[in-house]
């Protein structure tokens, strides 16, 4: 596997698969943080105990396998260009954070580039593992087996009473980070989300945008992850997350059909003209294509839009982003520039449906 | 109201900027702040993290308040291992090293408690190879709370068995115990 495939496609082999209730839930993702436990944390660590870690990766899991996930890459995050550590953050392979980091920083992936193990962010080993559709329970077995594949050669900082042992005690215990993709359109459109977080917060759960913290919902995406790790078992976070992502995805197909109902001539209305903008315009900017995509992707889910793969809003949300447009301009772009050339990609994508 | 950089898409970002004392104010959009530098967006954003270091710091004031002037001499607490100090991590918000969890094992109940919605403790999964017999502890301890709990419920038939897993459990431990002593 080399970076060059990375970051070819936008969207991530195992996307392709559908997974239930995939007509709302993108992907379920588990992260856990894990550290050595006689190396400081990557804030205080120096540079040659951080070396020795990205080295003890690269030397034992490159071109590895893990069950079926094949042909483990290693990558070095500071031997990146700009534009190529903006493609692994926009397929969300790597953190934003990690990106941004000199300090032997790393990361190795899976060929299918479902798994994925930050080394040296914010704690030294960041595992992350994700399935399409709603299949958390699935994910943290898978978790749990890559945890202990890992922890066959890595003693982990572990605390009987605290756990796991991470830099920031806000991940400290399971250190698990579990969160679901959803799109949300007519709880969107109809305001019921801002009324239903405050209700999903005080679960200990939190809703965001689709790049994590402090990002906006582009396209009627949110992610519902937990925020608690400490006092619960990984398998009652994901039971309670579990339950409320089912009761969201009950609140939007009943907020659809009402729609439909109610006001199914505007909506389909609606849903054409983003369709007609995406298939015509000749400049878009980012945020009129999230909106739009995220229209097209309810009308192929309502049945209105047919003939067009309901992958499309992932790999085109994916694809019109800044560092996939350069990537694929293989240029730094200037804003402009960019709005012209996500127009004309989006319009070659639906060529290829018709 | 339009911004004034752009003067295209609608102001909805309105800024008092004070430069050698002159007031003046800025209406933009937020493309236009985002791109002339007005706010940094999104990971530099009023994050989850600074809400915390503001949370660590208030429990320092507390803390502060509460001590006598002659504790104020005392030196400051320091990580044997990384030599993290109390007020750098109550700065940064985060720790340097898996000794600060026992360094400042004292200050870190109220913080946990805050973070974690009252909970100190961890009941999740234990490392397969690190863990040891905290396995069978856990198990043991999971056993007695259950069948505590069917006894309360007069479940007995039920309790039998849980029991015997128990004595098993106990049998199987000390066996390995005595194992490792020879």
């Amino acid at each position: 596997m080399t970076l060059k495939q990375f970051m070819n496609e936008a969207i991530s082999p195992w996307m392709r698969e559908e997974g239930p209730d995939s007509d709302i839930v993108l992907s379920s993702r588990i992260r856990l943080a894990r550290n050595f436990s006689d190396v400081s944390y990557p804030i205080l660590a120096d540079q040659g105990k951080l070396e020795e870690i990205r080295d003890f990766f690269k030397k034992e899991y490159e071109h590895q396998s893990f069950q079926d996930y094949e042909d483990f890459a290693f990558i070095s995050i500071p031997d990146l260009t700009a534009v190529e550590r903006r493609v692994l953050v926009e397929k969300h392979l790597i953190s934003p954070h990690l990106s941004k980091s000199d300090q032997a920083s790393a990361t190795i992936i899976s060929k299918n580039e479902q798994v994925s193990v930050m080394i040296n962010e914010e704690d030294h080993i960041r595992l992350q593992l994700y399935f399409p559709g709603l299949q958390l329970p699935k994910a943290l077995e898978k978790a749990f087996e890559l945890d202990d594949w890992l922890e066959e050669k890595i003693n982990y900082a572990f605390d009987e009473t605290r756990g796991y042992l991470t830099s920031c005690p806000t991940n400290v215990g399971t250190g698990m980070r579990a969160s679901v993709m959803m799109h949300l359109p007519a709880l969107a459109m109809t305001k019921q989300i801002n009324r239903m977080t405050p209700a999903i917060n005080q679960l200990g759960l939190v809703v965001r945008g689709i790049y994590g913290e402090g990002s906006e919902a582009q396209g009627n995406i949110f992610q519902i992850s937990n925020q608690i790790t400490l006092g619960k078992s990984e398998a009652d976070i994901i039971g309670d997350l579990q339950s409320v992502v089912k009761q969201l995805i009950e609140h939007e197909r009943n907020a659809r059909n009402r729609i439909m109902e109610q006001s199914g001539k505007k909506l389909e209305d609606r849903i054409f003209r983003s369709f007609g903008v995406l298939d015509y315009s000749r400049i878009i900017e980012s945020k009129e294509a999230a909106v739009c995509l995220s229209n097209v992707r309810l009308g192929i889910d309502l049945g209105l839009i047919k003939n067009v793969s309901r992958n499309i809003l992932n790999e085109l949300m994916i694809l019109t982003q800044p560092g996939f447009l350069q990537q694929y301009a293989s240029a730094t772009l200037t804003a402009d520039e960019r709005d012209e050339l996500r127009a004309s990609l989006i319009r070659e994508r639906l060529q290829l449906e018709k | 109201m339009e911004c004034q950089e752009c003067q295209h898409r609608p102001a909805t970002l309105h800024f008092t900027q004070v430069i050698n004392g002159n007031k003046t104010e800025v209406h933009v959009c937020e493309v236009c702040a985002k791109e002339k530098g007005y706010m940094t967006y999104p990971e530099e954003g009023y994050s989850l993290h600074n809400l915390l270091t503001g949370l660590f710091n208030f429990d320092s004031a507390m803390m502060e308040n509460q001590q006598s002037n002659s504790y104020k001499q005392v030196k400051e607490l320091k990580c044997p291992q990384c030599g993290m100090s109390l007020s750098t991590f109550k700065k940064v918000g985060k720790f340097g090293c898996a000794t600060c969890y026992d360094t400042f094992s004292g200050r870190l109940d109220p913080i946990l408690r805050r973070v974690h919605s009252g909970n100190t403790k961890h009941y999740g999964k234990i490392p397969k190879r690190m863990g040891g017999d905290l396995h069978t502890k856990k198990q043991l301890e999971s056993y007695k709370a259950e069948l505590q709990q069917l006894i309360e419920d007069e479940n007995f038939e039920e309790a039998a068995q849980i029991r015997d897993k128990i004595k098993a459990l106990q049998d199987q431990s000390n066996s390995s115990k005595a194992g490792d002593d020879s």
